[in-house]
C-alpha cells in the first residue's frame, strides 16, 4: 500500500507544479499580485509531497519490500542497514527521485530565502523552477516509476546493490554533487526571470550571486567527493580520470566558476549583462548533459545506468526544450540588457573577461573531447575513444594561465589600472615566486623539472598577490585588526577561494608528476621498496563480512629501516550478486598517499599486487574544500541581504544623484 | 569610428583571434589522441594498419585464460564468435576480469599477432555490457546470443 502513496504523491506533486508553472508567472506578467502570491505555498506543498514520496521510498528499503522492482534490484536483507536508507539513489529511478526532491528543496530555500526580494521576481523564479519540474515528474511518471511493482508474485530477496557502491562515498557523493548540479537550476531561473521582466541590473546580480556561490560551492565538494571516492575505491591509482561521466560536472563546473566571476562584474559595473545570463544558461544545460549522459548509456563510463533508449530521447526533449526556449528568449530580450561598455584595456573587467574566456574554452575543449566520440560514431559508423592524453595537453596550459591571470586580478582596479602600477605592485611577488619555484623543488629532489617549477612559481604567485593586496587593503588603518576587520566577507570569500586554487594546482601537478607506482608478486616474508618506502608482504588470511567473504593481507610498511605501520587490502567477494571487489589499503597524509591494492593469488601463497607512493594527492582535495569554504563564506556577505531596503531608499531618493558604482543606464 | 567602437572592436578582434587559436589547437589535440576501436573480426581482416595503438573489445574465451604461477603475466583470447585476437597483458586484472566476460583492452598488436595490451578494462557491473563490446558483437552478428542480456539490471553508479 505504501508504494502506491508514493506514487500517487507523485502525482498530487506534478499538478501542484503544474499550478506552479502557470499562475505565478501569469501573474507576473500582469500583476496580478493574488496569483503571485500562489508560488510560495505551492512549493511548501510540491516540497512536502515529494519529501513524502521520497521516505516512503526509504521506507519501504527499510523494511525490505521486495515486492517493489526497484528496491528488488538495489537491495537485499543481508545489506547494512546505511546501505538500505542510501540505495534509495543506487539506481536511475531513485536516483532521479532524489535529483527531482533536491530540486524541490531548492524551490523551497527560494521561497524562504527571498524576501529581501520582490514578489514579481520571486513569482517568476519559482515558476520557472515549476515548469522544470513540470518536466522532471512528467518524465519519472512516465519512463522511470520507482514504485512500480512485480506482480503477480514478489520474490523473496533482492538482487542485491551493486558492490562498488557499497562504500562511504557512495553515501555522500551523489547527494553532494546532485544538489550542486540541481543549484544552478535555480540560478538558471534567476536568469530567466530576469528576462521576462527585462530587468537585469545591480539589484539583481545581487540577489543572484550568494545562490550562485553556494551552488558552486557545493558542486566544487560534490565533485571533489566524487574524486576521492574514485581513488581510494576503484583503485587505478588516480584522482580525475576524464571519464565521459566525470566531465559534464566539471563542465558545469567551469561554466559556473566563469558565472560567478562573470556576476561580480555584473554587479559593481552593470557591464557583461547578458554574458552573464548566458552563462547562467550554459551552466544549467551542462547539468542536464550531465543527467542525459548517465541515464541515455550513450557513452561508455563506469557511471553508466542500465539503459532504454526511450529516457534518453525523453530526457533530450526536456533539454532540448528547457535550453532551447532559454536560447530563444535569450534572443528575443538580450538586447534590452545593454550596459554601458567603458572600461580601459588594462583593468580588472579585462582580466575578469580574460578568465571567463579561458573558462569557457576548457568548458567547451572538454566538451568536445566528451562528445565527440559519439558524432564521431554517428557520422563514420567508427567507434573511437578520445584519452587522457587529449585533455591534459588542453586543460593543463589553460590551468596554467589561469592562474597567471588570477594572481593579478583581485590586485587590478576597476575601469582602469595603470601598467606601472600593476608592476610596482607585483615585482616582487613575481621575482619571490620564480626564485623559490626554481630553488624549491631542486633543494628537495636534487633534479630540475619544468613542470614542478612552474607550479610551485604558480602557486606562489596567488597566494603572495594574495597577501599583497590584503596588505594594501589594510595599509591605512591604524591597527592590523581593524583594517582586517574592515573587510568585507565577500572579500574573504574569494581570497579562500583564490588559496584554493593554489592547493589544488600544486596537488594535481605535483601529484602527477612524482607519483610512482609498480605492480608485483609477493610470497610471505618477501620485501619490495618503492619511493623510500619498503613493503614487506607477512601474509593473507580468509575474513567474513555480513553480505562478503573474503581474503585479507597484511603488509608491514617501513620507512627506512624505522616500521612505520600495517596494511591491510582485501578482495571481497559479494554473496547475492556474486560480484569480486578490491577494498585498498591507504596510509593517507599530508605530504603522501601510500596504497597497496591486491590482486590475485598465485601458487605458493604468493600474492599479486600495486603498490603505489603519491605525493601531495591530498591537496587536490584540500583545495575544494577551500574552494568550497570561500563560496559559502562570500555567500554570507551581509550585503546581499540588504537588497531590498536598498532598493527602497533609491526610490525616495530619486533626485539624488547615486554615487555608487553599480548605478547602471541603459542606452 | 568613435572611440569607444575602436576599443570595442578590438576586443572582438581579440576575442576571435584566441578562440580560434584556441580552437585551432583543440582539433590538433584532437586528433593526437583519438583511439579507435576494433572487433576481433577487423583485425582478423587486417583492418588495423600495422603498430597502431588501437582499443580492441570482445568477449574473453572460455578456458582461454593462462596466468603464469610466478609472474604478472597473462594469456587470453577474445572473441566476437566470429574470429578471435589473443591479448597478452602484464599487471593486475580489473575485479570482474573472467571467462564470458566482455571487455575493452588497449594496446597494440606486435609482429607474432599477439595483441599486447597496456591496459585491460571490464565494468562495474556483471550484466552491463559495454557499448563497445555489444557494437563488436553485433557487427558479428552474433549478439542475440544468449550470452548478453539485452537490457542490464544494475547500474554501475
Amino acid at each position: 500500500m505504501l508504494p502506491e502513496l508514493g506514487h500517487f504523491a507523485l502525482i498530487l506533486a506534478l499538478c501542484l507544479c503544474l499550478l506552479l508553472g502557470t499562475f505565478p508567472l501569469y501573474g507576473a506578467a500582469n500583476g496580478n499580485a493574488r496569483f503571485m502570491g500562489l508560488a510560495r505555498p505551492l512549493v511548501a506543498g510540491i516540497f512536502v509531497f515529494i519529501g513524502f514520496a521520497y521516505v516512503l521510498l526509504t521506507y519501504s528499503f527499510a523494511i525490505d519490500d521486495f515486492s517493489v522492482t526497484y528496491i528488488q534490484q538495489h537491495s537485499n536483507s543481508l545489506l547494512p542497514f546505511r546501505y538500505k536508507l542510501t540505495a534509495v539513489w543506487g539506481g536511475h529511478e531513485g536516483s532521479f527521485l532524489l535529483w527531482t526532491f533536491m530540486l524541490a528543496g531548492w524551490m523551497l530555500a527560494v521561497a524562504i530565502f527571498s524576501r529581501s526580494m520582490p514578489l514579481e521576481f520571486v513569482a517568476r523564479v519559482l515558476g520557472v523552477l515549476g515548469l522544470l519540474s513540470v518536466g522532471y515528474l512528467l518524465f519519472m511518471l512516465a519512463t522511470s516509476n520507482p514504485f512500480d511493482r512485480i506482480v503477480p508474485l514478489p520474490p523473496a530477496d533482492g538482487a542485491d546493490l551493486n558492490s562498488a557502491l557499497q562504500d562511504f562515498g557512495f553515501i555522500v557523493h551523489p547527494p553532494t554533487l546532485y544538489m550542486g548540479y540541481v543549484g544552478f537550476s535555480v540560478v538558471f531561473a534567476f536568469a530567466m526571470a530576469a528576462l521576462l521582466s527585462g530587468r537585469l541590473d545591480a539589484a539583481w546580480a545581487r540577489w543572484c550571486r550568494p545562490w550562485a556561490n553556494v551552488a558552486w560551492a557545493i558542486l566544487t565538494i560534490g565533485i571533489a567527493l566524487g574524486s576521492w571516492w574514485a581513488y581510494y575505491e576503484l583503485g587505478w591509482g588516480g584522482w580525475w580520470a576524464w571519464d565521459p561521466v566525470e566531465n559534464p560536472p566539471l563542465i558545469t563546473w567551469l561554466f559556473g566558476t566563469a558565472l560567478i566571476h562573470s556576476l561580480a562584474v555584473t554587479e559593481k559595473r552593470g557591464i557583461f549583462k547578458s554574458w552573464t545570463v548566458m552563462l547562467a544558461i550554459l551552466a544549467f544545460a551542462g547539468s542536464l548533459l550531465g543527467t542525459f549522459i548517465t541515464r541515455s548509456g550513450l557513452l561508455t563510463s563506469v557511471h553508466a545506468f542500465a539503459t532504454d533508449p526511450e529516457r534518453g530521447v525523453f530526457i533530450l526533449a526536456i533539454l532540448t526544450l528547457s535550453v532551447g526556449g532559454a536560447l530563444l528568449l535569450f534572443a528575443l530580450r538580450a538586447p534590452l540588457l545593454r550596459g554601458r561598455f567603458g572600461f580601459g584595456i588594462l583593468s580588472r573587467e579585462m582580466l575578469l573577461l580574460v578568465n571567463n574566456l579561458i573558462l569557457v574554452v576548457s568548458a567547451a575543449s572538454v566538451f568536445l573531447g566528451t562528445l565527440f566520440p559519439m558524432v564521431y560514431q554517428a557520422l563514420t559508423d567508427d567507434l573511437i575513444s578520445i584519452g587522457p592524453p587529449y585533455f591534459n595537453a588542453i586543460f593543463v596550459p589553460l590551468m596554467a594561465l589561469l592562474a597567471l591571470v588570477l594572481g593579478v586580478g583581485p590586485i587590478s582596479r576597476w575601469k582602469k589600472t595603470s601598467g606601472r602600477y600593476l608592476f610596482t605592485q607585483l615585482l616582487w611577488v613575481g621575482v619571490i615566486s620564480l626564485g623559490l619555484g626554481i630553488v624549491l623543488p631542486l633543494a628537495i629532489t636534487l633534479e630540475f623539472g619544468f613542470g614542478p617549477t612552474i607550479t610551485i612559481a604558480l602557486a606562489l604567485w596567488i597566494l603572495l598577490s594574495a597577501v599583497r593586496d590584503i596588505k594594501n587593503k589594510v595599509a591605512n588603518k591604524k591597527t592590523l585588526s581593524a583594517g582586517l576587520a574592515s573587510l568585507p566577507l565577500s572579500y574573504y570569500g574569494m581570497q579562500i577561494a583564490h588559496l584554493g586554487v593554489a592547493i589544488m594546482v600544486v596537488g594535481a601537478a605535483l601529484t602527477s608528476v612524482y607519483s610512482t607506482e609498480k605492480s608485483v608478486l609477493l610470497s610471505p616474508g618477501e620485501r619490495m621498496s618503492l619511493g623510500g618506502y619498503a613493503f614487506e608482504f607477512v601474509g593473507a588470511k580468509p575474513i567474513t563480512g555480513p553480505n562478503f567473504r573474503g581474503m585479507e593481507a597484511t603488509l608491514d610498511v617501513y620507512r627506512g629501516d624505522e616500521f612505520l605501520r600495517e596494511l591491510h587490502p582485501e578482495r571481497r567477494l559479494y554473496l547475492a550478486s556474486g560480484t569480486p571487489s578490491t577494498e585498498m589499503a591507504i596510509d593517507a597524509g599530508f605530504w603522501r598517499d601510500l596504497f597497496v591494492t591486491l590482486g590475485e593469488e598465485k601458487g605458493a601463497a604468493s600474492w599479486s599486487m600495486t603498490i603505489h607512493v603519491k605525493p601531495f594527492v591530498r591537496w587536490v582535495w584540500l583545495g575544494a574544500i577551500f574552494m568550497c569554504l570561500g563560496g559559502v563564506v562570500a555567500a554570507g556577505d551581509k550585503r546581499y541581504r540588504r537588497a531590498l531596503e536598498k532598493l527602497a531608499d533609491k526610490k525616495q531618493s530619486v533626485a539624488v544623484p547615486s554615487t555608487g558604482s553599480a548605478e547602471v543606464v541603459p542606452r | 569610428m568613435k572611440p569607444h567602437r575602436r576599443k570595442k572592436l578590438g576586443i572582438i578582434i581579440f576575442i576571435t583571434l584566441g578562440l580560434s587559436a584556441a580552437v585551432g589547437l583543440t582539433l590538433y589535440a584532437l586528433k593526437q589522441n583519438i583511439n579507435m576501436f576494433f572487433t576481433p573480426t577487423q583485425v582478423a581482416e587486417g583492418k588495423v594498419p600495422d603498430g597502431q595503438h588501437f582499443r580492441i573489445g570482445g568477449m574473453v574465451k572460455d578456458g582461454s585464460i593462462a596466468r603464469e604461477e610466478d609472474s604478472l603475466s597473462v594469456n587470453f583470447v577474445t572473441t566476437d564468435f566470429v574470429s578471435e585476437v589473443p591479448i597478452h597483458y602484464v599487471g593486475i586484472l580489473p575485479d570482474l576480469f573472467r571467462e564470458g566476460q566482455g571487455i575493452v583492452a588497449e594496446g597494440r598488436v606486435d609482429s607474432s599477432g599477439v595483441f599486447q595490451a597496456s591496459k585491460v578494462l571490464a565494468k562495474h557491473d556483471e550484466n552491463y555490457m559495454s557499448p563497445e563490446v555489444k557494437a563488436a558483437l553485433d557487427a558479428a552478428g552474433t549478439g542475440a546470443q544468449g550470452v548478453m542480456p539485452s537490457e542490464g539490471y544494475k547500474p554501475g553508479y
